[in-house]
């Protein structure tokens, strides 16, 4: 890894992030390749579910209040209570949500995974498995991908319904405002695709999350110290990524989806 | 029988550090071979370039006529099911116990019912002397039993080749013996192809066929094991005695100064490091009685037979000593002088068109040669 010396500056950030999409690439491929891992995917599936539901859940109620507290104080001061709740609905369900989730899924979930095969890597266990003719992606990073996935998009739906059930308590218990123009201004501003891009960017930010700790976990520096560096780096860089994508994602959903207009 | 493996050219480094240059080597099928070599030389990456775990720069790995440095992924994989490795720490699967972690293969590559895969994970635990471990962790037993159980899981495919990582390291010497007499005995009856990695003599001495050894980047020699056990060869006479005295230092390589220096102390009697000579052919290993003859050393003899000419003296004489009357006569070898102290050896050039030829080739006279050859018949106990 980082022995190879870079004749460029710059050479070697590129070359491990080819490898990292070129490993992006084979995970894709292995979703479709015979036979699935039906049981490593749901012992996978259980375990991220277990560590991620409730932090998810603790972290959702505030920052559902946050949200709601900040947008409902502005906006009585620009003397547009009555769209407090399409604004803090909007944000929860289509930001929000999805960035929570995610945060943990990479932080709870990918630290496992990324643990868990950087010590297989280590004590050659995936060397093992590759010489007995198994591959290891196929094995074990693409169930692991998948329950991610799979734990992201569920959690994406618990952490909207929380989120906008505490906004809700928030707004009209301590905020004093009015119920009914809180779902009213819901109803006439928010719609359908933009539940599905909380959704879709829960989908993409699980994958994101488990290829990089795979990534990471299946190259780490060496010793088992350099585990402990790989799960540390893998969750920075999956924060960082998160970030960058949830812009490129929401971009392109204002310019697809034409907004609702009351 | 065993896969053929046939080694060239392979050249592997990491970044600017060359690993070895230029091995080539041809691993006879169904025969045992050891590759010796000081720390450091490359030996397990050798071994991880043969399955493909690493990519060697150049050069070519052909098992059974495939490629493994260049063919296809799917290839890769088909063709490792012919391998069972054995690697250093066993690498067994953390999270399994012994029995699921020696039953993985077959639930991975066989449609066998989970009785069969029963029956097979419990012979092999019983060969490796694991019998009744099947429960535990693999955190919970010694290096040792580690070992033997990747063994075991290496063993249950029947693989045509299997490789290993230096088998005698953790065990003591009677495990080590153990050991070797299991991966001879293996050798007998399914006559795979072996490659051992280790720097243990002993080992060295009394398994293999043929023996190779790594040094200084790159292949030194690869051969007969009576080539290499008489070789006057510095780095192996060193090698093989265990002494400070030679060109191996503690770091890899030594300087004229440092050897100079050595040299002197040795003269002045200063203890080099070795107890006594310990180079020469030592009778081999054979398997347990009751075992069939090990088909690899059969085609062996004949293959070694028809190369006698080309070979150095010392391991001429040694492989003439260690047939028997009825083999020499079987391959027209003349028969060797008894000396005084009733050991028989061979002296002077034997022409070499007497020893290179098989019975059945055209040099044999035809009255002979319509006569069918005759398999040899098994025998133990080397000469």
């Amino acid at each position: 890894m980082s022995s190879r010396p870079a004749t460029v500056p710059g050479l070697g950030m590129l070359r491990e992030t080819g490898k990292l999409f070129a490993l992006g690439l084979d995970i894709a491929r292995g979703l479709f390749q015979r036979p699935f891992q039906l049981r490593e995917f749901i012992q996978q599936a259980w375990f991220i579910a277990s560590v991620t539901i409730l932090p998810t859940a603790l972290v959702a109620i505030p920052f559902g209040a946050i949200i709601s507290l900040q947008f409902g104080s502005l906006a009585s001061q620009l003397g547009a209570e009555s769209y407090t709740g399409a604004g803090s609905v909007l944000a929860t369900v289509q930001q929000a949500a999805p960035l929570v989730t995610a945060l943990l899924v990479a932080g709870a979930g990918g630290s496992a995974i990324c643990a868990d095969i950087g010590a297989r890597t280590i004590r050659e266990e995936i060397d093992a498995m590759e010489v007995l003719g198994v591959s290891a992606v196929q094995r074990l990073i693409v169930p692991r991908v998948l329950a991610c996935m799979l734990v992201a998009v569920l959690l994406n739906g618990m952490v909207s319904v929380i989120g906008v059930l505490g906004g809700y308590f928030f707004n009209v218990v301590l905020q004093g405002g009015t119920p009914g123009a809180y779902l009213a201004s819901f109803s006439a501003l928010a719609q359908l695709p933009d539940l599905w891009v909380g959704e879709i960017k829960a989908l993409i930010f699980g994958f994101l999350a488990a290829v990089v700790a795979s990534y990471r976990g299946l190259n780490p520096p060496p010793g088992p110290k350099g585990v402990g560096d790989a799960v540390n780096q893998s969750v920075v860089i999956t924060f960082l990524l998160l970030f960058v994508v949830n812009v490129v994602v929401t971009l392109i959903y204002l310019q697809l989806v034409p907004p609702k207009l009351g | 029988m065993g896969a053929e493996v046939v080694i060239e050219g392979l050249t592997k480094s990491f970044g600017k550090q060359a690993i070895w240059r230029d091995v080539t080597l041809n691993l006879p099928p169904g025969e045992v071979s050891v590759m010796l070599g000081p720390s450091g030389t490359g030996k397990s990456v050798f071994l991880k370039s043969m399955i493909g775990l690493l990519k060697p720069d150049k050069g070519k790995c052909e098992i059974n006529g495939t490629d493994i440095v260049r063919c296809s992924e799917r290839k890769l994989y088909e063709t490792r099911k012919l391998f069972g490795v054995l690697f250093q720490d066993g690498a067994l699967f953390g999270s399994m116990n012994l029995y699921d972690n020696v039953a993985f293969p077959l639930r991975e590559h066989t449609k066998k019912s989970e009785t069969e895969v029963r029956r097979i994970v419990l012979e092999k635990l019983e060969l490796t002397g694991l019998s009744g471990a099947e429960d535990k962790l693999p955190g919970e037993i010694s290096g040792g039993m580690r070992k033997r159980a990747g063994l075991a899981r290496a063993l249950v495919l029947d693989p045509e080749i299997i490789l290993c990582d230096e088998p005698d390291s953790g065990l003591d010497p009677v495990r080590t013996a153990y050991l070797s007499q299991l991966l001879i005995d293996l050798n007998a009856q399914i006559d795979a192809t072996i490659l051992i990695v280790t720097h243990n003599i002993n080992l060295a001495r009394t398994v293999p066929d043929n023996i190779g050894m790594l040094f200084r980047k790159e292949l030194v020699m690869f051969g007969p094991r009576e080539v290499l056990l008489t070789s006057d060869e510095p780095v192996v006479e060193q090698f093989l005695n265990g002494r400070r005295l030679g060109p191996i230092g503690m770091s890899e390589e030594k300087d004229s100064a440092q050897m100079a220096l050595e040299q002197e102390q040795a003269d002045a009697g200063h203890h080099d490091g070795s107890t006594e000579d310990v180079r020469g052919i030592v009778p081999q290993l054979q398997p347990t009685p009751g075992l069939p003859e090990r088909q690899g050393a059969i085609r062996r003899k004949d293959r070694v037979v028809q190369v006698l000419h080309t070979l150095p003296e010392p391991a001429r004489e040694g492989i003439i000593a260690s047939l028997t009357p009825e083999e020499r006569r079987h391959y027209g070898i003349p028969e060797p002088a008894v000396t005084a102290g009733g050991r028989t050896q061979v002296h002077g050039n034997l022409p070499a068109g007497d020893v290179a030829d098989l019975p059945g080739s055209p040099a044999w006279p035809s009255g002979e040669q319509s006569a069918p050859t005759q398999p040899l018949r098994p025998r133990r106990g080397g000469a």
